[in-house]
């Protein structure tokens, strides 16, 4: 049994990065991200850990050094937010395409400009295709579990991919909640021995890490590399499922609220999904039949699962805590392609939410769900896309 | 179950066998072609060091041979930075199948 903790969502990443001991983490400090590797240095600087911290001068800097350490054969850690994650972006193309499986906690914040340093999911929705896995979660717990179970999922033989945690800057990451700690033995058991795949290290078997591929051959390996990503949701799921042996906690691709029988539903991931399933147990105090999905799994998405799980609901709204300028927000965009292969459509909306930090409220979800009552009962939907929380 | 061709590439597109580059006759390339007089040659070996790959040969004794057209991309470095003997260079570039 581990040990219940009152702590942030950087501080009990920081200790499970503890516990896990990564061999190499190459970091650069960006708000809101700088406490958790911050805290990780401490159990460096008090030999609470054997990494390797390489103290680079930028994030591109950063994922380099961890992609050379990946490829040499170490098991590899970062955390970043924002622009960090953005100075980064060719590299994290680079660190997918070479199947190296390097963990990085990403504490979400907004883009600039204009410069905001708050939480929203601006950052993980720019870097969805770079082939990393991404994993949201709504609570420090959730992060703290996700993470632990992350290392599993990346490096799974078949599957090999670097893995994003995300958590809502600030709101998660700097919160102080109820956490339960896993014991470091049974963390560093589930976890395993890092098994090295073409380790450039391995001195008798010399290899190339990024060759030139044209277009004799760059097709069929971005294909392989889709396939990769299919193989995730399975994997994820053996993981959850050794994952709750061990604490009882479970975890699925997605996580439902009093969804079985709903005829209306919002779907959000990481932190509103908490202020939502709090309205939505007073609008089932009314006799409303509302309920919530919240995506964990984002890359890959589980598009035939969510659709099965939304089949019965007569209207959704998708709440986005990014925005597509031009375009519907990105999980809008996710969901709509999940319900293409429904057989009876539901109404949709979409509503973007909580930019760069914007307090999400519980009237904001009345009001979606106000709407969504309409909509399921007319069937008319007047506006797909609508900001919520906006000043007017 | 047999597998598809891109299903059997190596993971994350790393090379597993060392030295593999030395296959690829980067000299297709080619469309000047640098033209060595051994008697215009001072074995100064500036070609040997300007030439960004490694297309001058020289035998272990240190004397310049003539080019490996399997790799001279045909750039011309060489032959502009070649010194030659009493102002006759000894390497000129042609053009390829002249
Ligand atoms: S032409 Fe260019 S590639 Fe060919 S030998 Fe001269 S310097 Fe090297
Ligand atoms: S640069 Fe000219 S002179 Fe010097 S070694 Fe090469 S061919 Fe001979």
């Amino acid at each position: 049994m581990g040990k219940i903790v009152a702590v942030t969502g950087n501080e009990a990443c920081a200790q499970a990065l503890k516990q896990i001991n990564p061999d190499v983490c190459a970091a650069y400090p960006i708000t809101p991200a700088t406490d958790l590797m911050q805290r990780f240095s401490g159990f460096v600087n008090d030999g609470k850990v054997d990494t390797e911290l390489v103290l680079v001068e930028s994030e591109h800097s950063a994922m380099s050094a961890c992609i050379g350490a990946a490829a040499a054969g170490g098991r590899v850690a970062t955390a970043t937010s924002s622009q960090g994650l953005a100075l980064m972006w060719e590299m994290l193309y680079i660190a997918a395409g070479s199947r190296l499986p390097i963990i990085m906690p990403l504490v979400n914040r907004a883009l600039s400009a204009p410069l905001n340093i708050h939480g929203d999911h601006s950052d993980g929705m720019g870097a969805r295709d770079t082939g990393w896995i991404q994993i949201y979660s709504e609570n420090a717990q959730e992060a703290y579990d996700n993470l632990i179970q992350s290392f599993r999922i990346a490096e799974h033989l078949d599957i090999r991919t670097p893995a994003m945690v995300c958590m809502d800057g600030f709101i998660v990451s700097h919160s102080i909640e109820r956490v339960e700690y896993i014991d470091d033995a049974d963390v560093k058991n589930f976890v395993g021995k890092f098994q090295a795949v073409h380790p450039l290290l391995d001195l008798d078997n010399p290899k190339s890490y990024g060759p030139l591929i044209l277009t004799d051959l760059y097709h069929e390996y971005k294909r392989a590399q889709h396939e990769v990503m299919t193989k995730v949701p399975k994997v994820a799921l053996e993981v959850a499922a050794d994952f709750e042996k061990m604490t009882g906690r479970k975890y699925g691709l997605f996580e439902t609220y009093r969804l079985e029988d709903a005829e209306i539903a919002i779907v959000v991931m990481s932190s509103a999904a908490g202020t939502t399933k709090d309205i939505i147990d007073e609008y089932r105090d009314k006799g409303i039949k509302a309920g919530l999905l919240k995506p964990r799994l984002f890359r890959p998405f589980p598009y035939l699962e969510i659709a099965d799980a939304l089949k019965h609901v007569k209207a959704i709204a998708v709440l986005d805590r990014a925005d597509s300028f031009g375009g519907y927000g990105p999980l809008f965009m996710e969901i709509s392609g999940a319900v293409m292969s429904m057989d009876t459509k539901p109404a949709m909306i979409n509503k973007i939410f909580g930019l760069g930090g914007r307090d999400y409220l519980p009237d904001q979800a009345e009001q979606v769900l106000d709407e969504l009552v309409k909509i399921a009962k007319t069937g008319k939907v007047e506006n797909v896309k609508e900001y919520i929380g906006v000043r007017e | 179950m047999s597998k598809k061709f891109w299903e059997t590439l190596p993971q994350g597109s790393v090379v597993l066998e060392a030295g593999s580059s030395a296959k690829f006759k980067t000299g297709a390339w080619r469309s000047m072609r640098p033209k060595w007089t051994e008697e215009n040659c001072i074995q100064c070996m500036f070609c040997w060091i300007y030439c960004p790959d490694m297309a001058v040969k020289v035998t272990a004794e240190g004397k310049r041979e003539n080019f490996d057209y399997d790799y001279c991309k045909g750039c011309g470095i060489c032959a502009l930075e070649c010194p030659g003997k009493k102002g006759k260079k000894a390497i000129v570039m042609e053009e390829e199948g002249k």
